[in-house]
């Protein structure tokens, strides 16, 4: 079995004294591991950090076998290690990815997102925001899209204030009435036509309710949490 | 019969060691079967006397051979600055660098979410502890250069950041003797961002 794909370092390992398991997120291949020989030494140390766009070739003697990658660094982020708040992203959304992705099942539109949020958490100025939608891209594949850009019960986009914690569907203020104590905030950077990251850690809250119903095998990991309680201290909410 | 269990069973336990695999250890147990009474004799006895006293240093993390390592003991070392390691091996590496004239703290680890290793499972609220009672006015955060060791620092610089002291970390960028040619991208891009007047 032989293949080359471009990818996404997610974790390395330690494999023996001179080798590393790696997991990469791939365009065609989905979430995928594999060892690479000498991937402890000290030359590849600057290219096996998470984030890092690699160019792989993996190859096994049959299809279910770990395998063995060589990989080739096309684009390096470790820029990322210098910046709290950027690190606290990389690392909260690939502990996700590690734990929301079956392994070698192919998604190329969470790949492709997954690209635009790690060259933003390099040098975007919007990552935050890149972020959280990365997040809602993150829960559609996973099958638990939200629709936050009508109301469910009226079909209108005007004044959505919350959301259904069951459905993840949007409900205007007006059609909530009662009911809007049952229900989640909408946060105003994820209302339609809304631009920047206004209320991140309201934002923040929603897509984590639905990740921890999306994944009740696992809690969230700790990564995000600490990513949390990052933006909590350190981004101003705008009123 | 030729019973060989006991040197079998050494050469096993060699093969353990780091840098060491069952051909290598059979190389080695045979090259101590040779010098029997000049190595294999007194390094049983100093393992021996190593099993019994290493202890780990109740201040700093070091490994020693009292309860305060010789660097805790030491008054000249008490020079108000505390270089953070991650393990022993790396305050080791520090010291044969004759660079540091400060004290050090082993963090045992650094934090990973995916192998669970929070916070409480590093000496970090022992660091803060020390900070407070032994007037230390710099925090040198020599960590690895890798997603685990830069997460933890920064989780450090925020612990850190209400007790009004010096933070600082190891600089980045190319290595005694390197040529740039073989550098990769991450290095470089850290280095010119490092760069400094000649």
């Amino acid at each position: 079995m032989d293949w080359q794909d471009d990818g996404i370092l997610l974790t390395t390992r330690p494999h023996g004294e001179s080798s590393a398991i790696v997991e990469v997120l791939t365009a065609s291949h989905g979430r995928h591991m594999g060892v690479v020989r000498g991937g402890a030494s000290r030359r590849m140390a600057g290219v096996l950090i998470p984030g890092t766009q690699l160019a792989l070739r993996w190859r096994a003697r049959l299809e279910d076998h770990m395998g063995s990658f060589t990989v080739e660094p096309k684009r390096s982020r470790a820029v990322i290690l210098e910046d709290r708040g950027r690190l606290a992203a990389l690392n909260s959304a690939v502990s996700l990815l590690h734990i929301s992705l079956p392994e070698r099942d192919p998604h190329p539109a969470l790949y492709a997102l997954s690209l635009g949020l790690f060259d933003q958490l390099a040098e975007g100025e919007e990552w935050l925001t890149h972020y959280i939608h990365w997040e809602l891209a993150l829960l559609d594949q996973i099958g638990y899209a939200l629709d936050l850009g009508s109301c469910a019960v009226t079909g209108s986009n005007q004044d959505l204030a919350y959301v259904s914690p069951k459905t993840g569907r949007a409900v205007s203020r007006e059609a909530a009435g009662d009911w809007a104590p049952r229900l989640l905030p909408l946060p105003r950077m994820l209302r339609p036509g809304a631009n920047g990251a206004s209320d991140p850690d309201a934002a923040l809250d929603l897509t984590g309710h639905f990740l921890a119903r999306a994944l009740p095998d696992a809690p969230l990991p700790d990564a995000r949490a600490r990513l949390q309680a990052w933006v909590t201290r350190h981004i101003s909410v705008a009123d | 019969m030729n019973d060989t269990r006991d040197i079998e069973a050494l050469i096993d336990l060699m093969a353990r060691l780091p840098g060491l695999g069952p051909r290598s250890a059979r190389r080695a147990v045979l090259a101590l079967l040779k010098r029997r009474e000049a190595l294999m004799a007194p390094l049983a006895q100093t393992m021996a006397n190593v099993v019994l006293n290493a202890r780990d240093c109740r201040t700093c993390g070091n490994i020693g051979t009292q309860d305060l390592c010789p660097i805790c003991a030491d008054p000249a070392r008490a020079t108000g600055e505390i270089c953070v390691v991650e393990t022993v091996a790396d305050l080791w590496a520090m010291e044969r660098s004759r660079a540091f004239k400060g004290r050090y703290h082993v963090l045992g680890g650094t934090l990973s979410a995916l192998d669970s290793i929070g916070p409480e499972q590093l000496r970090i609220p022992a660091l803060v502890d020390r900070i407070k009672a032994d007037g230390i006015t710099e925090v040198i955060l020599a960590l690895n250069i890798t997603v685990e060791g830069q997460t933890t620092a920064h989780y450090i610089a925020e612990a850190l950041e209400p007790l009004a002291l010096r933070l600082t970390s190891l600089a980045q960028g190319v290595p005694m003797g390197g040529e740039l040619d073989y550098l990769d991208d991450g290095t470089i891009g850290a280095a010119l961002r490092a760069r400094r007047g000649v």
